[in-house]
């Protein structure tokens, strides 16, 4: 199933990063992606961010659906922003020029629209590595490089386990439901919502008492193989940082030293170019 | 003098949520290097036994415990779950579930990692596991790309690693096909040899966990061991039977011969076991006394099957031009290995997938391109675990369901509703909540649900699995019960008693193929199809070779003869 991303084995100098790594270039990335409005790093940013994404050697074709759901996502946030502040952009530029007007509170003006090109630039400067960062690194390597980087390793596997039984439900759940839609349970839009949702409920049901099962089934595994026992664990998937991961921690830290400085150097986090 | 490993002494447990004691007065040693098999009927106790050994009572299952436990020298009561795990290695019945690695490699180290092992040592140490289970060749593989019976190594090799001295396996065949559940027990049988480590197994399916040899049997019921001997012993008595449990087959054949039992005949496994021209002429006239059964008249075509293919993806096929006709009121058993297409056949049958070409027609008229909803009127699917299936809190609302989203008026619901459950021997329980019941009136209440759309065909996926001796023949004879109905009934099974029994007609699969339709005595007469469809002989087919009498039909008339002592 296309519609789960997960993380996708290929040969490349991405992969080859630890997870470690690439969790904490993700989150320098984020960082200096939060942190600035101006256009001209927020672009560089995204155009880096493909190339590196270029260089996984992945295929936009693979996260199709991803990419949509994110798309959607984001055009719900710039009609929100608009809906409820359609200001903010003449209030922060300081300008105000009137493209046309809509109705009630409602104007269109340059200053807004570039305000909101200038957030939606902010998660498109995110979105390619924050892919990277999923299709790339092994979950169990996540779960050690989260570990390596402080977090309890009881949560870290927490994440790592999820991703390992995600497969499983996915079974239990195609075949509940094909067993129930033998009982004439329709899923299909022939039905009405009201009657889809109280019928999605016969697939539901055994669906979390399954689950819950499963999960027991597992907890009693780890434990009698002495998870939890210590403070701390090892990892055999867990990797030694080589050269080309400081590499690309040196060039995590200088995305966000780039991204500070062009931000800051005349003192607003905005490029304002209507001045 | 031999050391012991394990010790209960008048020990009793009670679970905190429960009113009795699930243990009682449990007296129990056992030594370093014996193999013990542990049986029972559902609920006897014996589960809550090995739970007792791996710590996880009380850690996760608490309870108030009395008496004396010791395992490897360490009261039980006072260690943990992790210090027991150092000297009970415990191997669980979800070969799935228990799978927590990512990769092979993983799931082997899973338990190294939790003692900081540094990575290369681990390395070294897991290579050196995979090599014992033969799994070397397959450590990047995910669980999604083994076999049940290769999981079910990748957990052996995991619990091994630790160098334990005890291995505690809780059902290892219930989820394995025969052939796979012979190769486990003779890894099993090849690692204890080698190692000496204490083996301990609690297993339904006796005859197939005897095929390795045990020391010791001990037979529980009711919370108590009523029975500690060897299996020779047990076998020549008739213990096993009244407390549900079923006898190997070769036994039940020797004592309907008329012949006597001693514990010196080396009853234990039928490897050892001689038999002598006084034992080898008791069956041969046991055998030509015996007058055949009757054949079933056949009846007229309901399903057929015709040149039908289907692949999940495209490089694979996953059935291959499958063909077969059923008729009105049989009772057939689909056969294979796991993967080999069987659950595939179900699926196509019932709409779930869609084939890629051939036909499927039912009393003439093709219902291939008829929806799920469509077919579920003339075939109906049961799932194996009824968890799966039960999404309603009563009873009646669970039967009722698929007439309440067809909108019947609720009288007609009612009456069917009614109806249904008084064939199914629930009527009684019309009130009660799913939950009350047992796991084998849950099963009856999943196949009520299905009747009452009123199908022609009812097709089950492992029926039978994980019930006792007791709760199987029950449920087996319902389901005859329902047959002599008419309803005609199709089962995919690894149980081979069940195929034997209960059915006059098996279909095998291998690699998306069909490799044979036929009867289940003809298939057990066939060695070179057992081994194509990873079965398992049965001890019958040598029982009748060594008195040198036609095997297929004395398996025939041994089944019939078995049918009307049980009943």
């Amino acid at each position: 199933m296309a519609a789960i991303l997960s993380y996708i084995e290929r040969e490349s100098v991405i992969h080859k990063l630890t997870g470690t790594t690439k969790l904490i270039f993700f989150i320098f990335w984020s960082i200096a992606a939060m942190v600035t409005y101006d256009t001209r790093v927020l672009i560089v940013m995204f155009f880096t961010g493909c190339l590196l994404f270029y260089v996984s050697r992945l295929k936009w074709t693979e996260i199709r659906f991803a990419l949509i759901f994110m798309f959607v996502l984001m055009a719900i946030n710039m009609v929100g922003i608009f809906l409820f502040s359609p200001e903010q952009g003449v209030e922060i530029y300081q300008t105000r020029h009137v493209l046309i007007h809509l109705f009630w509170r409602y104007t269109v003006t340059i200053e807004q629209l570039f305000y909101m090109f200038n957030f939606m630039m902010k998660y498109m400067a995110v979105i390619p590595v924050a892919l990277l960062f999923i299709l790339a690194t092994n979950p169990s390597e996540f779960a050690a490089s989260l570990a390596g980087i402080g977090v309890n390793y009881r949560i870290a596997y927490a994440v790592a386990i999820a991703l390992r039984y995600i497969p499983d439900v996915q079974k239990d759940f195609r075949e509940i439901s094909q067993a129930q839609q033998a009982r004439g349970i329709d899923l299909s839009k022939k039905d009405s919502f009201m009657d889809r949702m109280k019928n999605s409920s016969a697939i539901l049901f055994p669906l979390v008492l399954a689950s819950l099962h499963r999960i027991e089934v597992i907890s009693n595994a780890m434990e009698l193989r002495g998870f939890g026992k210590m403070k701390k664990r090892t990892w055999i998937v867990g990797r030694k940082l080589s050269a080309r991961d400081y590499i690309a921690l040196v060039m995590a830290v200088m995305t966000v030293v780039f991204s500070m400085v062009v931000t800051f150097y005349d003192g607003s986090r905005f490029y304002n170019p209507f001045l | 003098m031999q050391e012991t490993l394990i010790s209960f002494e008048h020990f009793t447990f009670q679970y905190r949520a429960q009113s009795e004691p699930t243990l009682y007065d449990i007296n129990l040693t056992i030594n370093k290097g014996e193999r013990v098999i542990i049986v029972g009927a559902s609920g006897c106790g014996k589960s809550t036994l090995a739970h007792c050994l791996n710590g996880l009572i009380p850690y996760s299952y608490p309870g108030h415990s009395e008496g004396k436990l010791s395992v490897c020298g360490i009261e039980a009561k006072n260690s943990s779950i992790f210090e027991l795990s150092q000297f009970v290695g415990t191997v669980l019945q979800d070969t799935d579930g228990q799978f927590i690695g990512m990769t092979v490699l993983e799931d082997i180290a899973f338990s190294l990692e939790n003692d900081c092992v540094p990575k290369e040592e681990m390395l070294d140490r897991t290579r050196e596991e995979a090599l014992k289970v033969h799994l070397l060749d397959k450590m990047k593989a995910s669980p999604h790309e083994l076999s049940g019976g290769q999981k079910q190594r990748v957990s052996m090799a995991g619990v091994l690693i630790n160098r334990i001295p005890v291995l505690l396996f809780d059902e290892p065949l219930a989820n394995l096909d025969p052939a796979a559940g012979k190769a486990a027990v003779e890894l099993i049988d090849e690692i204890q040899k080698k190692s000496d480590t204490t083996v301990i197994i609690i297993e339904h399916r006796l005859e197939d966990a005897l095929h390795m040899g045990a020391d010791r049997i001990i037979l529980m019921e009711d919370g108590r061991i009523i029975c500690d001997t060897t299996p020779s012993v047990l076998f020549a008595g008739d213990r096993l039977l009244k407390a549900g449990i079923r006898e190997p087959l070769y036994i039940t054949a020797m004592k309907y011969a008329g012949i006597d039992l001693k514990p010196e005949m080396k009853l234990q496994r039928i490897q050892e076991l001689e038999l002598t021209k006084e034992i080898k002429d008791g069956i041969r006239s046991w055998y030509y006394n015996q007058s055949p059964p009757r054949k079933a008249e056949k009846s007229a075509n309901l399903l057929s099957v015709d040149e039908l293919s289907f692949g999940y993806t495209e490089e694979k096929m996953n059935l291959n031009r499958i063909g077969f006709t059923v008729r009105n009121g049989e009772m057939i058993s689909i056969v294979g290995k796991n993967g080999a297409g069987k659950s595939t056949l179900a699926k196509l049958l019932c709409g779930f997938e869609k084939s890629d070409s051939g036909s499927i027609t039912l009393k003439g008229k093709e219902i291939s391109e008829d929806t799920i909803k469509e077919r579920a009127q003339f075939i109906g699917y049961v799932m194996q675990n009824p968890n799966q299936m039960i999404s309603k809190p009563m009873i009646f609302d669970e039967v009722a369901l698929s007439l309440r989203v067809r909108k019947l008026s609720e009288e007609d619901i009612t009456e069917r509703v009614h109806r249904v459950l008084k064939k199914c021997g629930l009527y009684e329980f019309r009130k009660w909540p799913v939950s009350a019941l047992s796991y084998g009136q849950k099963k009856r209440v999943t196949i009520a649900s299905i009747l009452v759309q009123e199908p022609e065909i009812l097709i089950l996926d492992e029926p039978t699995a994980g019930q006792d001796f007791r709760h199987y023949t029950e449920f087996m004879e319902f389901l005859k019960e329902l047959n002599g109905h008419g309803i005609t009934v199709m089962m995919i099974t690894h149980d081979m008693h069940l195929m034997l029994e209960y059915t006059e007609r098996t279909f095998v699969f291998a690699d998306g193929e069909m490799i044979a339709d036929t009867t289940p005595s003809a298939l057990f007469s066939n060695r070179e199809l057992i081994g194509r469809a990873s079965l398992k002989e049965t001890s019958l087919f040598w029982i009748a070779e060594q008195a040198e009498i036609p095997a297929e039909q004395f398996i025939e008339k041994f089944i019939a003869y078995d049918r009307q002592v049980r009943n």
